[in-house]
C-alpha cells in the first residue's frame, strides 16, 4: 500500500519509475515529483508504470495536472508500460485520447 | 427474507486508510468467489467512494469517520459507504461526472470529479442517498459461470 517514485535522467529525458499503488494516500507525493519535472521548460518526461499494480481516479487526476503543466511549460509527458488494469481506467474515462499513453512493454517484440 | 452476512468497518476519514479498506474489500470479494477482474473493479469503485468522503472531510478540516458496510448475499455484494457528517454538493458532483471527450480543450480537463463516473462504470448498480450525510450504495453481482456449467453437466449425465 505504498508507492516508490524514482527519477532518472536518461538521454535528455526524465524517466520516472513508479512501483506500488497510486491512491489518495500516495498521489500527493507523485504529483509533487511529476510537476517539478514537467515545469522544466522543454523537458521530456516519461513515466514508467510497469510496477504499478493499482491506480484509481486520484492517479488519473495527477496525470491530468501533469498534462496541463506540459502545455504551460512546453514540456512533454508520456506514460509507458501500463498494466492492463491501469490502462483500462484511461480507456473508460476517455483519457486515452488526451494523454500520450503507450501500453507496450519495452523490448517485448 | 433473504439472508445475508453483514460486515461493518469504521475508519478515520484519512487518505492512509483508503488502502486498508481496499485490502478488506479484496478479502471479502475473494471469499465470495468473485473473479480477479471483478475484484479489481470492486477495489477501484470502493476506493473511489471512500476517497470522496476523505477529500470532503479534508476540505472541511474535519476529523471525520467513514463507515463501510458489506452486505454479503448469495448472488451479490452490496457495499455501503457512508460519511457521517457533512454532505458534498450532489448536483455539483453529478455535473462533473462523465468520460473525457477528446475535443475538450486541455485547459478544461477535470483533475477530479470522475470518481463517481468510475463507480458507475465498474459496478452493476449504484444508488446515492443524501438525506443525512451521503451514502453510496453499490452492488456487484456474482457471475457464477463455473457453477452454471457444472449444473448442466450433472443434469445431462443423469
Amino acid at each position: 500500500m505504498n508507492l516508490t517514485v524514482d527519477v532518472q535522467e536518461n538521454e535528455g529525458k526524465s524517466v520516472v519509475l513508479l512501483a506500488g499503488e497510486i491512491d489518495a494516500y500516495t498521489a500527493p507525493k507523485l504529483k509533487e515529483t511529476l510537476l517539478s519535472l514537467t515545469e522544466k521548460e522543454g523537458n521530456k518526461v516519461e513515466v514508467n508504470l510497469e510496477q504499478v499494480n493499482y491506480m484509481d481516479s486520484t492517479g488519473l487526476g495527477v496525470f491530468v495536472s501533469g498534462l496541463k503543466s506540459t502545455k504551460e511549460n512546453n514540456s512533454e509527458l508520456k506514460l509507458v508500460q501500463l498494466q492492463d488494469r491501469v490502462y483500462r481506467l484511461f480507456e473508460i474515462t476517455g483519457l486515452i485520447d488526451v494523454i500520450d499513453v503507450d501500453k507496450t512493454v519495452q523490448g517485448g517484440y | 427474507m433473504e439472508s445475508f452476512d453483514f460486515i461493518e468497518i469504521k475508519v478515520p476519514a484519512k487518505p492512509e486508510y483508503v488502502g486498508v479498506i481496499r485490502l478488506t474489500s479484496s478479502g471479502v470479494a475473494n471469499r465470495m468467489g468473485f473473479s480477479y477482474e471483478d475484484i479489481e473493479d470492486l477495489k477501484v469503485a470502493i476506493s473511489e467512494a471512500v476517497t470522496n468522503t476523505v477529500n470532503h472531510a479534508y476540505e472541511k478540516d474535519e476529523d471525520g469517520e467513514v463507515t463501510i458496510g458489506f452486505g454479503v448475499y448469495e448472488n451479490r455484494l452490496e457495499v455501503m459507504v457512508a460519511d457521517h457528517g457533512g454532505s458534498f454538493n450532489l448536483d455539483q458532483v453529478k455535473r462533473n461526472i462523465g468520460p473525457y471527450e477528446a475535443a475538450e480543450p486541455i485547459e478544461q480537463l477535470r483533475e477530479g470529479g470522475f470518481g463517481l463516473f468510475l463507480i458507475d462504470a465498474l459496478m452493476d448498480k449504484v444508488e446515492i442517498n443524501s438525506d443525512s450525510g451521503v451514502i453510496v450504495l453499490m452492488t456487484k453481482y456474482l457471475h457464477e459461470n463455473g457453477v452454471g456449467l457444472d449444473d448442466d453437466q450433472i443434469s445431462t449425465t443423469q
